[in-house]
């Protein structure tokens, strides 16, 4: 695909939209910013040292530690069911509803079952998976994909949510958003309490425990995975860890670098189905471990990195180029830098070759990132592959070279070139469209240089 | 020039060696390594033998000491030149403050400054303090810090061409940020985002001045 540009400037365009997104990321950074403080948090940078070293440990033995991860799920009662794509994940969640007679599924947000496309997956066979997170209901009665990695619907507000709802539940017209998070929780009890299976998504996989962690704010997460007899947790592969006393590091991370917390209002900790004499829980419990191409980026060594991110989405907030296109203009669910890393390598480099080149390369996502992926770097090593597969602009930077090897060449043809600053075309013209090309200086360094030291 | 008349002024032999050109940033961002590896190969050769290397820009000097060895992976012999000269590159506040250990230059620039972060001379050189530090010694200068003070202004080389409503989006935020400051003049190390800036204050109406640091401390208005 080439760069979506008329969507780009549409959305460039919209001032409310912009104020949204903006306003927003913004709040998200500045409580991030105050939440990883020296004062608040001395160990940060330590906490983030580690996490990147327990994930890249998990990842260069994680044959090792999914292993030992499906014993001790099954140790537990539970099953791991193995998915190479997509399509079998859905599978095996079909299969499932069918012997259970399981016509309704919860969902909370889950990112990996929005890459694989599970909701339409299952609609395409008349199961109805109904999203419970706030924000992800409200797109999915909109139809559309999340706008950001941690907040789906940032780039709503409480007028097109009025608006949202009044066409797809047929209620009156309604802007106050404790009344909107009301008609949400009305609506999403029956479904909890009617659901046959309860879908969820995990932010860690304990390899030790066979445990499934997952940090949510809504409580929605909890009664999807306790309220319906089957539970089903879906997770990419990377999202293991060695043992439930790592979460100590994740956690103190997570809810901080996503949205400032300290700690998310609930953490679960889920591993196995309800026990002899226990009165909560799902009677089945499922993990289905999904590669779809992760297994790709492992055997990349350079690139491998991109796997130990925790989705927190820290990078999108501090992302200048994020904070103006925003999420719907990346083309795949994962937006920001990190959606601008792992989208090539998922979905092939000939996709969309312009994403890793839509950057600045200001370097705020790596500071912000809590498992240290160098975002930047690996930005550079994506270009790097896209021109050595396309050499589109060899011709050029070959000429550039030849140039910039030639001093005195480089010194007559700036002259020349300068005096070209008016032509109104190619660069200088995309320059000109957005804002104004410097005045010449009458003389060049070089020839003042020349006159100072005479 | 400002540079070189601050340095002199310190009592430091400045030269310029004609031979030289770029630091090959452009190449090497644009995914073109091979051609970023001729120019670089030039820049190690034109200033293998001097004593100290300022640099006026945060990028060109991180591209020099944070990409070089990357860049000749694989050829033990410049790397070896680039492991030689990368200890004697410095960007030019950061040679001021943390070499030649100067902040009171006695430069005098009356008037309401606002200081633009370069992204790589914060984030991959650190560099925070020593230009603050620099404006803070000067006559009659107010330092007035903008709330966008590190986001990026958009310029990004090739970036701001190639995805130029983008990078004109991200100047217009930053160029919001620096008017809300009532500044008139908005500094950097960095010429390239100085460029951008300029291009959308002006265009945008605004009467504020981008100047390099080099330029305040040469000053004695």
């Amino acid at each position: 695909m080439r760069v979506p540009e008329a969507a780009i400037r549409k959305t460039l365009a919209d001032a409310n939209l912009q104020l949204a997104i903006y306003t927003n990321t913004g709040r998200f950074k500045e409580n991030r910013s105050k939440a990883v403080a020296a004062e608040v948090l001395p160990e940060y940078q330590e906490l983030r040292t580690r996490a990147a070293a327990i994930k890249r440990h998990t990842l260069d033995f994680l044959d090792v530690y999914l292993l030992q991860f499906e014993s001790a799920v099954e140790a537990h009662g539970g099953k791991v069911i193995w998915a190479s794509t997509g399509e079998e994940a859905a599978d095996f969640i079909l299969k499932l509803a069918k012997e259970r007679a399981a016509s309704l599924i919860v969902k909370s947000k889950s990112m990996t079952s929005e890459e694989i496309d599970l909701n339409e997956r299952l609609a395409h066979h008349e199961l109805e998976a109904v999203e419970t997170d706030l924000g992800e209901y409200i797109l999915q009665l909109a139809g559309q994909k999340p706008f950001h990695i941690v907040a789906p619907a940032i780039h709503m507000t409480r007028n097109d949510v009025a608006d949202v709802f009044t066409e797809k539940l047929g209620i009156e017209r309604d802007t106050v958003i404790e009344n909107q998070a009301m008609t949400a929780r009305r609506v999403l009890r029956e479904k909890f309490l009617a659901a046959g299976i309860g879908v969820t998504g995990a932010n860690f996989l304990a390899a030790d425990a066979g445990a499934v962690v997952i940090v949510e704010n809504e409580g929605n997460a909890r009664l999807s995975h306790s309220a319906p007899p089957v539970h089903v947790a879906i997770a990419g592969i990377e999202k293991l860890i060695p043992r439930v006393r790592d979460l100590g590091v994740f956690l103190d991370l997570l809810g901080r670098s996503a949205s400032g917390q300290a700690l998310t209002s609930y953490t679960s900790i889920v591993s196995g189905p309800k026990r002899a004499g226990e009165l909560d829980g799902p009677e089945e419990f499922y993990v289905v471990l999904l590669d779809a191409g992760r297994t790709k980026l492992l055997a990349d060594k350079e690139k491998r990195e991109s796997l130990q991110c925790i989705r927190c989405g820290a990078c999108l907030n501090a992302c200048p180029v994020y904070r103006k296109i925003g999420g719907h203009n990346y083309p795949w669910v994962y937006s920001g830098p990190i959606g601008k890393v792992i989208t090539p390598q998922f979905q092939g480099r000939g996709k969309d070759p312009w994403l890793p080149f839509a950057s600045s390369l200001c370097g705020a996502c790596a500071e912000v990132c809590p498992v240290k992926i160098d975002i930047p770097g690996l930005l550079l090593q994506l270009r790097r592959e896209a021109v050595a597969a396309d050499p589109a602009d060899r011709l050029l930077f070959r000429a550039w070279a030849w140039l910039m090897t030639r001093p005195a060449m480089y010194g007559m043809l700036a002259r020349i070139g300068l005096r070209f600053s008016g032509v109104e075309m190619g660069p200088l013209a995309a320059w000109r469209a957005e804002r104004d090309f410097p005045a010449v200086p009458e003389k060049s360094f070089r020839a003042l240089w020349k006159e100072r030291k005479k | 020039m400002a540079m070189v008349d601050v340095l002199e002024r310190l009592g430091f032999t400045v030269e310029f060696r004609r031979e030289q050109t770029c630091c090959a940033q452009p190449a090497f961002n644009s995914g073109y390594h091979t051609e970023a590896r001729t120019v670089a190969a030039h820049f190690l050769d034109t200033f293998g033998d001097a004593d100290t290397i300022v640099v006026p820009s945060g990028s060109c000097t991180s591209m020099i000491t944070h990409h070089y060895a990357e860049l000749f992976a694989g050829d033990a012999k410049r790397q070896q030149q680039v492991r030689e000269l990368t200890p004697r590159v410095f960007e030019f506040s950061q040679f001021l403050v943390d070499v030649a250990q100067f902040d009171d230059l006695g430069a005098s620039f009356p008037h309401k400054v606002t200081y633009h972060d370069s992204c790589h001379a914060l984030r991959e050189l650190g560099l925070k303090d020593a230009p603050r530090r620099l404006l803070g010694k000067v006559r009659g200068l107010e330092l007035v810090e903008m709330g966008a003070a590190e986001e990026c202004c958009g310029f990004g080389g090739l970036f701001s061409v190639k995805f130029a409503p983008i990078s004109g989006a991200m100047a217009r935020t930053k160029v919001e940020s620096i008017v809300a400051t009532g500044a008139t003049h908005v500094v950097s190390v960095d010429s390239s985002c100085l460029m951008q800036l300029r291009g959308a204050l002006a265009r945008a109406g605004h009467r504020i001045e981008t100047v390099h640091l080099a330029e305040v401390l040469a000053s004695r208005g």
